[in-house]
């Protein structure tokens, strides 16, 4: 039930970067990933910018087999985890299959790809649906592909819960090793900067509006305006601590500890979650916030969040006692990637000793956060905690710790 | 494990042919058929034009107009079911602490009806690439991103625990529940309401299976269109509807008198990492799954009383979960009934997995198994004692309940009396 | 109107690529008309979504057990072509 579990392999793609090498020193140097929307043109759209994953070409690296059949984001999604198993010096060819599963989190599926379905039903007619559309735009596409591609039998599964998925998926992942597997392929990866997935994350009214790529996404700032979406996410192997430590595998540290609960019902007069669920975090880690060298914010850069979000980190750490950061602030927000995105920025924190900075923000005095901006700090970093929250509630809180 | 065991206080149902636990109960045990020509739209273009669909009404189960108009049709039948199962449990939801109390939902397709028919507005017919978001609902994201159901149905009950949708396809309802019962056997919550929802009965769903040919095309006789395990089969009958349940600690439930259902014994998802939509013929996963699912609940393959399949009716599914069956519970697999629901509600897909764990925990209670209806003439190949026509009247202290799904994955469930002997 | 050849090995080797994408060890350009699908890496939901793109470049309908029943690009295509003379 308490078995340590341990993460071995990381591979990321985020606006700033793709891979965990061009995209960990980007972002230590502050490299602004946020840009005009490339994927279609976003002149009638109120909102214009966006994170997007550059120089992606899928064909370099996937059979085209597989490419009529893909989305963008099962595409990035299969990348990745093949990135991050080779992170981890991982053959699945080589282990019993059963004993490997892979738990990612999802927000919306293949949207793009279901926009190009419904386009040729509604203008076409009936016959012209591909055979794909069965499975390309469901939210379980990325854990099913990865399982096939890589031969992953194991417990397998997929969660949405928006923005904490990227927490909850990891959450579920140490769930499966405490109850036997030794490996697990997890984390998430979003994609839908489509028209049709515009549209409907215009309908939220949370999207900035702004045109300029460092004024547009300032959570904690005065001038928060709302966000920029981005796309990508990260990948994590997961496994139980004795069998990394057996075959002699890199660890990047552990996951000690994670809490995750819903804000109350609009007009209930209670409190909103997110402190529940650090302090749930902490003591599933078994730690004081003391303990905590760097907190990665959600960042929501709506001032109502924002506030609570401060809050509820000054509730449990203090006024200022602890380094806040929202790298974030590079990529936009990236839907269930963004959590595990932030959760390989942790990792490698601990490794480097080096926490990156939030960019272009100027921080409201009102909130007593001690925020890395403009340049990354350098500190000894043993655990850190990393904060999501996903529309509509959630919260989810991780902490992660040098394994050691 | 803090040894936790976990049971069901709380079933309600939204099935096609049966809204309610008790109608939902009567139709099975009768074995009468829900399924019926499309009426949500004209089905004409399509290949296969039959389906499952619930009569359900929003307006009557108490739903506002503020949350119809906010809610595609699964979130509406989420609500209403994961409502009547808390009513149902006896509960006291404002007694617990909200923190304590958790949701998963499962859906395979989230709001697709109502994402099919925003799309059709706002790209004006599919006419418009840069589709016009002026003309998209307010609450088009919810449809979008399907953890609204979560958010829905946690207002609905006053749960502030931990919360998600679980989405693994056509396994969904049961890896909704398998992830509720680890949530309080690791002590994260003590009460969860879980259960899964999908509302599919929409042209693009029709029409992506009809590229497959996964859906039936008998449209001459849709009563009798699902047809599992007979050698006449040629595909599912999509259907919709939601279970949810209320899940607690046994001891807890002893301790405030509730009727219990069944306790959760055991349950194991594998993936058979093969193929998005094909199974291999072995049912090696599915068995895999079983296996660690009765191993959990510390039961020997021959202590199954009952089987409830997936049985989705396709041709290569039933023979696929014979095998499965076979190679789990060995010789024993021939003296258990195995029958699939699905010939009377359809497959809807991620809901019917707690729908088949709801099916299996009434057979139970009223040790009756419901019956395969439609099953004239077995396929040689499919050789299990599958029900047919008849709801049959046994002991029924253990079920268990299996699903396989788009994506590969398999799940299998173990229901148990909680009174029987633990060994 | 159509003959019985309308429907050739290059049309389906265009349609393959386009409907399912090329496996990496497979020359699609080499002598295929009786190899198995199986062994050119197609199963049967790509032939599903190749069959599906015939019928709409062709306007034709397939029949569904001839189009099953194909192992290999001569009887897939002789199948293409029996409707294709049908309604010619």
């Amino acid at each position: 039930m308490t078995g340590q579990v341990v993460v071995t392999g990381i591979s990321v793609a985020a606006p700033n970067g793709l891979g965990a090498a061009d995209w960990w020193p980007a972002t230590c140097g502050g490299k602004n990933g946020i840009a005009r929307i490339t994927h279609f043109d976003p002149s009638a759209y109120p909102a214009r910018l966006a994170g997007q994953v550059p120089g992606f070409q899928a064909e370099q690296y996937l059979s085209s087999r597989l490419l009529p059949q893909t989305d963008r984001v099962t595409r990035l999604s299969l990348v990745v985890a093949d990135w991050a198993l080779a992170d981890a010096d991982v053959t699945p060819a080589n282990l019993p299959d059963f004993d490997m599963g892979v738990i990612t989190a999802s927000s919306a599926g293949g949207f793009e790809f279901g926009q190009g379905e419904l386009r040729n039903l509604w203008s076409r007619g009936s016959q012209y649906v591909s055979a794909y559309q069965s499975f390309a735009w469901f939210y379980a596409v990325n854990s099913g592909q990865i399982s096939i591609r890589h031969g992953l039998k194991g417990p397998s599964g997929v969660v949405v819960s928006e923005g904490a998925g990227g927490l909850d998926a990891v959450a579920q992942a140490r769930r499966q090793i405490r109850k036997g597997t030794a490996l697990i392929v997890t984390g998430g990866v979003d994609a839908s900067i489509c028209p049709w997935g515009w549209a409907a994350q215009l309908s939220t009214g949370k999207l900035s509006t702004s045109d300029e790529p460092t004024r547009a996404y300032l959570p904690f700032d005065r001038d928060a305006r709302g966000y920029v979406p981005g796309e990508g996410g990260a990948l994590l192997i997961t496994e139980e601590a004795r069998t990394a430590r057996a075959r002699g595998a890199r660890i990047y540290g552990e996951i000690a500890g994670y809490g995750a609960t819903m804000d109350p019902r609009p007009g209930s007069g209670r409190p909103p979650g997110l402190r529940a669920a650090i302090a749930l975090a902490l003591a599933d880690a078994g730690m004081e916030p003391g303990g905590i060298d760097v907190v990665f914010a959600d960042g929501a850069a709506d001032p109502v969040a924002d506030r609570t979000e401060a809050e509820a980190i000054g509730a449990v750490f203090g006024d200022r006692s602890v380094p806040v950061t929202v790298p974030k602030t590079m990529t936009g927000r990236l839907y269930s990637g963004a959590a595990s995105l932030d959760l390989a920025a942790a990792f490698f924190t601990i490794r480097d000793g080096v926490i990156p900075p939030t960019m272009h923000i100027d921080p409201c005095r009102d909130y007593a956060l001690d925020l890395v901006i403009g340049q990354p700090r350098r500190a000894r970093v043993r655990a850190a905690l990393v904060l999501a929250r996903g529309s509509g509630g959630f919260n989810s809180a991780m902490v992660v710790r040098a394994a050691d | 494990m803090n040894g936790r065991r976990v049971v069901l206080t709380g079933i309600d149902v939204i099935a096609p042919g049966g809204v309610g636990r008790e109608n939902f109960w009567d139709l099975l045990s009768s074995g009468r058929t829900a399924t019926r020509g499309i009426t949500f739209f004209d089905p004409l273009p399509f290949r296969s034009r039959v389906a499952a669909e619930a009569d359900f009404d929003p307006y009557d189960h108490g739903l506002t107009p503020h949350q119809i108009r906010r809610m595609d049709r699964a979130a509406q039948f989420a609500v209403v079911a994961a409502r009547g199962a808390v009513e149902g449990s006896g509960l006291a939801m404002a007694d617990l602490d909200p923190h304590r109390i958790a949701v998963t939902v499962g859906s395979a397709v989230g709001a697709t009806m109502g994402l099919d028919q925003e799309y059709r507005v706002v790209s004006d017919g599919g006419r418009l690439d840069i589709v016009d978001h002026t003309y998209a609902v307010p609450h088009l994201y919810h449809h979008m991103v399907p953890s609204s159901f979560a958010t829905e149905v946690a207002w609905a009950v006053g749960a502030e625990g931990p919360s998600t949708v679980v989405s693994t396809g056509c396994t969904s309802g049961i890896d909704s529940v398998g992830y509720a019962v680890e949530l309080i056997r690791e002590g994260s919550a003590d009460v969860v309401v879980a259960g899964s929802s999908d509302a599919p009965i929409s042209p693009i769903t029709m029409a992506c299976f009809d590229a497959i040919k996964a859906t039936t095309p008998r449209n001459d006789e849709p009563e009798h269109a699902s047809r599992p395990f007979d050698a006449t089969r040629n595909g599912f009958v999509l259907g919709e509807g939601a279970a949810f349940f209320v899940l607690e600690d046994l001891e807890a439930a002893r301790a405030r008198g509730a009727h219990i259902y069944a306790e959760i014994a055991g349950y194991a998802t594998r993936s058979n990492a093969y193929h998005m939509t094909g199974l291999r013929s072995d049912g090696l996963e599915m068995a895999e799954a079983i296996r660690v699912a009765l191993d959990e609940a510390r039961l020997n393959a021959d202590e199954i009383d009952y089987v409830n399949a997936h049985g989705s009716g396709t041709k290569q599914n039933d023979r696929h979960e014979t095998a499965a069956v076979k190679r789990s519970l060995g010789e024993h697999a021939y003296r258990t009934p195995m029958s699939s629901i699905k010939s009377m509600v359809g497959h809807s897909l991620g809901a019917i997995g707690s729908i088949e764990i709801a099916a299996s925990a009434l057979a139970m209670e009223h040790d009756v198994v419901p019956p395969t209806a439609n099953l004239h003439h077995r396929d040689p190949e499919c050789d299990l004692d599958y029900v047919p026509l008849t709801a049959r009247e046994q002991r029924t202290d253990t079920v268990l309940t299996v699903g396989s799904g788009f994506g590969g994955f398999q799940s299998a469930m173990v229901l148990a009396a909680p009174e029987r002997s633990v060994r | 109107m159509a003959d019985n050849n309308a429907f050739t090995l290059d049309d389906l080797r265009s349609t393959l690529r386009q409907a399912a994408g090329v496996a990496e060890d497979v020359d699609l350009d080499g002598d295929i008309f009786d190899t198995d699908f199986e062994a050119l890496g197609y199963e049967s939901l790509a032939l599903l979504e190749v069959g599906s793109l015939v019928e709409r470049q062709y306007g034709i309908s397939l029949d569904e057990v001839a189009i099953n029943d194909a192992r290999t690009p001569r009887a897939f295509i002789d199948a293409v072509n029996t409707q294709l003379a049908a309604v010619s």
